[in-house]
């Protein structure tokens, strides 16, 4: 498993190769700045400006891609970081920028249409910016200090995207938003702390040879664990979401559903397999709570009455499939947790996709029938056709359907439970799908209504409209072309 | 010789047409007709040259891996060919029916765009080459069928959707689970490689028993199977022109077709035999044939009882396929085709006595023949052609199958030819009565429920010809059986591959 995360590569001595992280770590917060400045109102300057990472991150793609894994140690003081990027690191940083750069592209329009000159619109930029970076670290990052600094700047940015709105909801949802991820962040570093009082270091290489099983482990991982699934909204610490959703900016609750809840359960796997690989018990209960997520989850989404809450809680019940597949890589025989790896990775990538493809198209459609309700959506095949087109490809990704990336992700996911004989996985991969469907077509279902009078629907910009659709057919086609991300966390040190 | 483009530009033509349709506006009606005209006839076109190419012996392949030990692949064979050929040439008929049915009808864009994502989905798992692609399709069959079924958008199309999605969506569940577990037992499995299971030895029969049948079910749904065939008659709700795609060629047949894969494709015909699974099919397929004609003889409006009917004729290429020997196989493929032609006049004609009559109970055909004898010739020739009399199409397939069960050594299925052609004769016979033999309002007794007048002819050009054509092709596939390309002449030659080793 260390192999797979990247985290054996001894670091160069040399720094000079470290520019190309440097870069792709800082630009986001210079665009940030920069947006804050001079307050884009159209699409492609935003787009235009935001390729610029984009070239930074194929720059560092080469260095990797062409010399293997890489890491770094970066000596500040008398603290040391460790940073590694291998595939797998390079194919989250480009996640990350695919989406900040749509969240970015789709916010001017969505500002001057929906929010109005107001004067909170400046603090998008920086705070998407910074919240692009610090989860660029958080994938970089290789010890226990930078994974703390990454979690509470990225927690810090998620706060203040929240707060942005100004009104009542969100106001009190940011604050709440703020005390988790307080009581998240103080059990991660109570959990630290013991790691670090037991074997006096913080890189993660280093602590897995160190670190012996006991009660102290046990009770390290747990408290890092609950800390960090309790801000990635893992069943049964998930219902601060859907109030959270409810109240933030569309670009920012894609962004937060996509990203940021990735953030933290990335760092949770990481520990996990690092710390504890062999324990079959913490599988088990792993995956106890994935299969509880995604049933319930699922339950919920489809008894919910608002649209938005509907791709919230679907978000609680996509996040078990995660854990699932993270269930059957701890204390999984190596063929097992080979297929449940790939699974894991493209059903993260898929969900994100889709699942920021689906708030877009969302948001859309609320703006235009002014209806927050489910029921509101009669009709909408007629007056918002390209939307709901949006919503339906996203959400075939998320029941899991062929073609899509969350159908390739999920074959994946029962080839591993079905191989390991898992056979509740199984059940709740295949129960998770069946109310993927449930929830989803109750929605689209109301959008063939015919009859009745038809309420007005007001115009939605293009950029908003082609942004959702192709976020959506992102995730679509994911499915087919999984081979090449696949391929690529295979050879380009990923292999154990 | 391997030529990948053929196959894939096959697909193309339809898959391409959705953004084409979903990006011109509703009222381009002229533009989308020409569009959907030229990209049937192309089709057509490719398809023919493929089974020309077919008979040379040429070979189309087309595969990409999707991730590791799964590949995306097209293959064609003569049995992928026979589908994707009813399925173009019925495309065809359908799509010309549609524009004459669905005129000035809201919503057509969206009608359209899916008919055709519905009919590249056919295409795709005609052209399959393993489980994991066929799948794909049968899903996005599903998922291009559901906005079709509701398209009406009343409470009781919505209800049908919900059910039909019910159904399919478990089945097709079900299918992923079996198609996953064979992945892992065996491997990527392409369509003809039967050895590979054969040669797993006595130790995996429970395990490959088990397998099939849970993939029997998830095909099963689709092909309506009793006690899986729920949904059929009330997605009944649907706009003519889907009944008629969905019972002739779409999504019964697909189910059907992905039963006939499972058995000579990917088990084999002698290894389904040895684990004893053929005897099932055929109790299955017995009882679904019984069932669906006795409820069918109960229903007092013509589209139900088109409906039950579908779910026992299809049962007959169930029955075909469990008959073990050439002539039961011969039964199975040809029917196949036979009754897509067969069933798509049917529902045609229920069509347009609905559109130019009003008429949807069967007790107000009386005396249709007189007002619309074209239609009603053809309805006739379908009718006949279910019952099994010469020279319809439809006798071709119930005498293979009485040969295939005296070669297959089960007399009994004979006796349920003879029952099952009863009940078909007392379903349709009495319809057939009331149309030609009984006074109704062409003779001056009472009036038509909605009576309009579509057309110069006893109804729109665009409703009528679609209807005789494919009466007419049921009529041609029966007399000119012998002859080359015929549907026999492919199922023939279709068998003679899956029993020369």
């Amino acid at each position: 498993m260390i192999e797979r995360l990247g985290l054996h590569v001894l670091p160069h001595a040399t720094s000079t190769e470290l520019h190309w992280v440097l870069l792709v770590l800082g630009l986001p917060l210079l665009m940030g700045v920069l947006g804050a400045l001079t307050r884009p109102v159209r699409s492609w300057p935003v787009i235009l400006v935001c390729l610029l990472p984009l070239v930074a991150l194929a720059l560092l793609s080469r260095q990797v891609l062409d010399e293997g894994a890489q890491a770094w140690l970066i000596a500040l003081g008398p603290l040391e970081l460790h940073w590694r990027a291998n595939a797998l690191t390079l194919l989250l940083l480009l996640l990350t920028q695919l989406l900040t750069l749509t969240s970015a592209a789709y916010a001017p329009a969505y500002l001057s249409v929906e929010i109005g000159a107001r004067v909170g619109q400046a603090w998008l930029w920086p705070l998407q910016g910074a919240l692009a970076s610090s989860l660029s670290l958080i994938w970089l990052a290789g010890d226990l200090l930078t994974l703390y600094i990454g979690l509470e700047l990225m927690g810090l940015a998620a706060v203040g995207l929240m707060l942005l709105p100004g009104r009542v909801e969100a106001l009190a949802a940011g604050m709440r938003y703020l005390l988790l991820a307080l009581v998240g962040s103080l059990a991660f570093l109570l959990g630290v702390a013991l790691l670090l009082g037991a074997w006096q270091r913080l890189d993660l290489a280093g602590l897995a040879l160190a670190a012996e099983p006991g009660p102290l482990l046990w009770v390290a991982v747990a408290l890092l664990s609950a800390g960090l699934l309790l801000k990635a909204a893992i069943f049964p610490l998930h219902a601060w979401l859907a109030p959270v959703h409810g109240a933030a900016w569309t670009p920012v609750s894609a962004l937060h559903a996509a990203l940021v809840v990735k953030g933290s359960f990335f760092i949770a796997l990481q520990l996990i397999l690092v710390l504890v690989p062999g324990a079959s018990v913490a599988g088990w209960l792993l995956g106890a709570m994935g299969s509880a997520a995604v049933v319930w989850g699922g339950l919920l989404a489809w008894r919910a009455a608002k649209l938005k809450d509907v791709v919230a809680w679907s978000t609680v019940s996509q996040l078990g499939y995660l854990m699932l597949g993270l269930a059957l890589m701890v204390g999984t025989s190596p063929s097992v947790s080979a297929a449940a790896w790939e699974g894991t990775w493209l059903q993260l990538a898929a969900h994100s996709l889709a699942k920021a493809g689906m708030f877009f198209a969302t948001g859309n459609l609320v703006f235009s029938t002014r209806q927050s309700s489910v029921r509101g959506l009669a009709g909408v095949s007629r007056g918002m056709p390209l939307s709901l087109l949006s919503f339906g490809i996203a959400s075939i990704s998320l029941i899991g359907l062929p073609p899509s990336g969350g159908f390739t992700a999920k074959w994946l996911l029962l080839q591993a439970a079905l191989e390991g004989g898992y056979w509740l996985w199984l059940t709740a991969l295949a129960m998770g799908t069946l109310l993927g469907a449930a929830y989803v077509f109750r929605i689209l279902r109301y959008s063939f209504v015919e009859g009745g009078e038809l309420g007005e629907f007001r115009r939605v910009p293009w950029s908003m409209e082609i942004l959702a659709l192709m976020l959506a057919l992102a995730s679509l086609l994911l499915g087919l072309v999984a081979e090449w991300p696949l391929s690529l966390l295979r050879v380009a040190g990923g292999a154990p | 010789m391997s030529q990948a483009w053929l196959p894939l530009a096959t697909l193309a033509t339809s898959l391409l047409m959705v953004p084409l349709i979903f990006a011109l506006p509703e009222r381009a009606w002229r533009l989308r007709t020409v569009l959907n005209l030229t990209a049937a006839l192309l089709k057509l076109g490719l398809v023919a040259l493929m089974v020309l190419g077919g008979y040379q012996g040429a070979e189309y392949r087309f595969s990409f891996t999707v991730v590791q030990g799964v590949t995306f692949l097209f293959q064609v064979d003569a049995l992928g060919l026979m589908f994707a050929g009813l399925s173009s040439l019925l495309w065809l008929a359908t799509t010309i029916y549609a524009i004459g049915y669905l005129e000035d009808s809201p919503n057509r864009k969206r009608f359209f765009g899916f008919f055709s994502l519905c009919v590249a989905s056919t295409i795709g798992i005609a052209l399959a080459g393993n489980l994991f692609t066929f799948l794909l399709f049968y899903e996005l069959l599903t998922l291009s069928t559901y906005p079709l079924v509701v398209h009406r958008g009343h409470p009781k199309a919505l209800a049908a959707g919900t059910v039909y999605l019910r159904y399919t969506l478990t089945g097709g569940l079900l299918l992923l689970l079996g198609v996953v577990a064979l992945h892992a037992l065996v491997g990527d499995v392409a369509f003809g490689e039967r050895e590979r299971l054969a040669e797993l030895g006595p130790d995996a029969h429970l395990m490959l028993t088990v397998l099939f049948l849970i993939l029997l079910l998830g095909l099963g749904v689709k092909a309506a199977l009793v006690p899986l065939h729920g949904w059929l008659p009330r997605a009944m709700v649907a706009p003519a022109p889907v009944s008629a795609l969905l019972h002739a060629v779409a999504v019964v047949k697909a189910g059907a077709f992905g039963i006939v894969r499972l058995v000579y494709d990917v088990y084999g015909i002698g290894l389904t035999y040895q684990l004893g699974l053929l005897t099932l099919l055929a109790v299955i397929a017995t009882v679904t044939i019984l069932y669906g004609s006795m409820r069918a003889l109960a229903q007092q409006e013509l589209k139900p009882r088109l409906a039950f009917s579908t779910v026992s004729q299809v049962s007959y290429i169930v029955l075909g396929i469990s008959l073990f020997g050439p002539f039961g196989t011969i039964a199975g493929l040809v029917h196949l085709m036979h009754q897509g032609l067969m069933k798509v006049t049917l529902f045609y004609c229920a069509g347009n006595y609905a559109e130019e009559l009003g008429i949807h109970r069967i007790d107000q055909l009386n005396g249709a023949g007189r007002r619309m004898p074209l239609t009603s010739i053809a309805f006739t020739v379908g009718a006949l052609g279910m019952i099994g009399l010469p020279p319809v199409a439809g006798f071709i397939s119930k005498w293979y199958l009485g040969m295939g069960a005296v070669q297959a050594n089960m007399p009994w299925v004979i006796i349920v030819l003879v029952a099952s052609s009863l009940l078909n004769a007392a379903y349709f016979l009495p319809i057939l009565y009331r149309l030609w033999f009984r006074p109704g309002p062409a003779h001056g007794v009472g009036e038509w429920p909605e009576e309009r007048h579509l057309g110069r002819f006893e109804t729109s050009g665009w409703l009528l010809w679609p209807a005789v054509a494919t009466a007419l092709f049921s009529i041609m596939a029966g007399l000119f059986a012998g002859l080359p390309f015929s549907p026999l002449d492919l199922a023939t030659f279709v068998t003679a591959e899956e029993y020369t080793p």
